[in-house]
């Protein structure tokens, strides 16, 4: 495994991508993550645990939704929606949070930290820190707690500590960059609750676990309903960690079409977006090899996205290999185009998406368009809106524009 | 941004333990913009020349010398890149027996703030990769005071350039190796065949949570020196750093024959000297930086680097007196 040896893929690969790129110091507390995170897969105690959890707190299985309104402007193909936005804290992070808090007590450590982004997964950490009486500290960029104040109260309330970071670009990535920081001097007493399906091994694949019950409920529910498996799965991809969480029990359909819809912003010939699969290369960020925007030195490009979940420079390994294999397909959906679907399931089924989900939703209208009538999608609805209704309705201009621009667009 | 490269002929260039002529003789005068395509270090001289790079033979000296050497850590590029050469002088003319040039990189997580603040600037400022090889030309210029030189960066940017690319410019700017902070050795089969075919050292990081299995997996990788991180936690001055780095140093030991050198936390003369009386080498770097970032002027900054580089010679000087 060391000097000279052959190149054999490190543990935690997918194809080429994946790995661990992280400093020396994390590598025990790596293994020591994967040794018990293995053992509690396959203990019917852990199992159980999670599972009445999922059952008595989160409130699975979710449902899922058919939107006969909405599909009409898909085309006419049939929608459905797998509602993820009705689990106890509003998105899918609550399925991965409930999980790593349980391995954080059989590993005896007292304290997680978290990144977030929108506010969704630092909120679904802090819910579970307070069930399990674990302390909490919550890494979020400076931009991000004035584009999401709401959430960050929200944390506060749940007893969390929030900790704005004022480095670099002060969002998503250098929360990240906080809470490595963070892990290496702490190690011994915390845990890192990373958020979605990126980082160093077993992150990626461990998330992915955790998160795989989506996909799991959601293909029986589509086959329930309509009789046959969907043509398609759409979800949203920041970090990837809801999309990984439907495609993944579908991945040996191969006749369903996996879309990933990431975050155009304002558009890919702007330079303003979160498209990794459309302008991004190969390289390291945040302990995995996987595609970044990066320039030609290897310095990370700032994303852009009118949404905070999907506002990242980086995705998940596995995503990479899928996007490589051809089993998967990524488009980038601009901040416009997902605005509107975002309005559109407004006001057509009543349903108040997360900005994230709401890129899915335009990539359905636009598979929808393409694929016609007889066609079935699956649409991973990750998170509800009430955290989006300030910047949705500045965006609309529903309300006088606050002093400080403060939209994702704008920055 | 590119920094005067008039003085540098490096062909003659022979400081203690380069390789001779032969692989200086590939640089060729055509120093003026990117030099890399496609270069190979002629001849790649066999193993037995490749080994003279490695600063390894500084080390053994000054533990002939009875002391530990002394490593700063410098960012190419702050104040500019021609202040940073300037600023690697000043430390090199102080006593300083070997220069890390650290390569400024969007998303440090290894670095405490210090480094992080300069790493910003300096990329504000328009730092480049390829400067490393300029300032390593400048530090093992024998025209002037010449020391070891090794770089320490982060990983994507050395992926992005090339690896083996970037193996091959180093080699022929003088330097001797490359610190991975985050670049541990099951990931680096490319990285140690790259270095093994340019004779550059790989130095990789231990720390105080590594177990046996890990220290010896990871310093059976090593060349040059094994990079002990005395603390657990990113790089910055700290008010104690003796017992958890003595403990570590003693382990890697019992895992390797290679000098073991003391990183993060360092930065005082006492604390050099402390540290020195049990490593090989001492390593610092924040307190350094924070000589320019906090200075008035790039003037005064390169003063009370001087005065710091100093008091830190004359501490592993006088660690074992």
């Amino acid at each position: 495994m060391t000097a000279g040896a052959s190149p054999s893929p490190a543990p935690g690969r997918f194809g080429g991508f994946g790995g661990r790129y992280v400093p020396e110091a994390l590598i025990p507390a790596l293994e020591q993550l994967e040794e018990v995170w293995r053992k509690a897969a396959v203990d019917p105690e852990f199992v159980g645990e999670l599972e009445r959890l999922h059952r008595t707190y989160t409130g699975r299985p979710s449902i899922i939704t058919e939107v006969p309104r909405f599909a009409q402007h898909c085309g006419g193909a049939r929608v459905l929606l797998k509602r993820e936005d009705l689990n106890h804290t509003g998105s899918h992070k609550i399925n991965n949070v409930l999980g790593q808090a349980l391995l954080t007590a059989r590993m005896g450590k007292t304290r997680v930290i978290a990144e977030t982004g929108a506010g969704q997964h630092g909120v679904a950490t802090a819910t579970a820190a307070a069930l399990l009486g674990l302390d909490c500290v919550v890494y979020m960029g400076q931009k991000d707690t004035e584009r999401q104040a709401l959430n960050v109260a929200r944390m506060r309330l749940l007893g969390a500590e929030v900790i704005p970071v004022r480095h670099g670009s002060q969002t998503l990535k250098d929360a990240v960059n906080e809470a490595f920081r963070d892990w290496v001097a702490n190690v011994t007493t915390t845990h890192y609750v990373l958020g979605t399906v990126t980082g160093p091994h077993p992150f990626p694949e461990m998330v992915r676990e955790f998160h795989r019950i989506i996909g799991v409920e959601a293909r029986q529910q589509v086959l329930d309903l309509v009789g046959r498996l969907p043509d398609v799965v759409c979800a949203c991809v920041g970090g990837g960690s809801n999309a990984m969480g439907i495609f993944h029990r579908f991945i040996d359909d191969a006749a369903v079409r996996l879309v990933g819809l990431e975050a155009g912003g304002s558009g890919i010939e702007s330079g303003h977006h979160a498209a990794r699969f459309s302008t991004g290369l190969p390289g390291v960020l945040h302990g995995a090899f996987t595609y970044v925007l990066q320039d030609e030195d290897g310095q990370t490009i700032e994303s852009h996205s009118v949404s905070a979940g999907l506002d990242y420079p980086s995705v998940g390994p596995e995503h990479a290999y899928l996007r490589e294999s051809g089993r998967a397909e990524y488009r980038p959906i601009t901040d416009t185009e997902a605005m509107q679907a975002f309005s559109l399931l407004c006001r057509t089924e009543g349903i108040l998406p997360a900005i994230e989900s709401a890129h899915a939703l335009a990539g359905a209208m636009q598979l929808g368009r393409e694929l016609g009538r007889d066609a079935v999608i699956l649409v991973n609805l990750s998170g509800r809106g009430d955290k989006d209704v300030h910047t949705a309705a500045r965006w609309f201009g529903l309300i006088e524009p606050d002093a400080p621009d403060d939209l994702g667009t704008t920055r | 941004m590119s920094a005067d490269r008039s003085e540098d002929t490096s062909e003659e260039r022979v400081r203690p333990g380069t390789q001779g002529r032969g692989a200086a003789a590939g640089m060729s005068a055509d120093r003026s913009e990117d030099r890399s395509e496609g270069r190979v270090r002629p001849g790649t001289q066999g193993r037995g020349a490749a080994e003279h790079t490695s600063v390894e033979p500084i080390l053994r000296r000054c533990q002939d010398e009875g002391r530990a050497a002394l490593i700063a850590y410098l960012p190419v590029g702050f104040p500019s890149v021609e202040g940073s050469i300037e600023a690697m002088r000043v430390v090199v003319e102080a006593g300083v027996d070997i220069v890390e040039i650290g390569m400024p990189y969007s998303d440090p997580v290894m670095d405490g703030a210090v480094i992080q603040d300069a790493a910003v600037r300096a990329l504000e400022r328009g730092v480049r990769l390829r400067d490393v090889f300029t300032a390593a030309r400048a530090v093992t210029d024998p025209a002037g005071q010449a020391a070891g030189c090794v770089v320490m960066t982060y990983w994507n940017p050395v992926l992005r350039y090339g690896i083996e690319r970037f193996a091959a410019d180093l080699a022929a700017a003088g330097g001797s190796g490359v610190i991975t902070p985050d670049l541990i050795p099951d990931e680096a089969g490319d990285w140690i065949a790259a270095a093994e075919t340019h004779g550059l050292d790989r130095i990789f990081l231990v720390a105080p949570s590594s177990t046996p299995e890990r220290l010896a997996a990871v310093t059976s990788a090593c060349r040059g020196f094994v990079y002990a991180s005395a603390v657990m936690g990113v790089t910055g001055a700290r008010a104690s750093v003796g017992e958890a780095a003595h403990d570590l140093v003693s382990r890697t030991r019992e895992a390797t024959d290679l000098p073991v050198c003391v990183g993060l936390g360092v930065s005082t003369g006492e604390q050099a000297a402390e540290v020195g009386r049990f490593a090989d080498g001492v390593i610092v770097g924040s307190a350094l930086v924070r000589c320019l970032t906090e200075a008035a002027s790039e003037a005064a900054g390169r003063a009370a680097l001087g005065d710091l580089a100093r008091e830190l010679a004359d501490g592993v000087r006088g660690a074992r007196g």
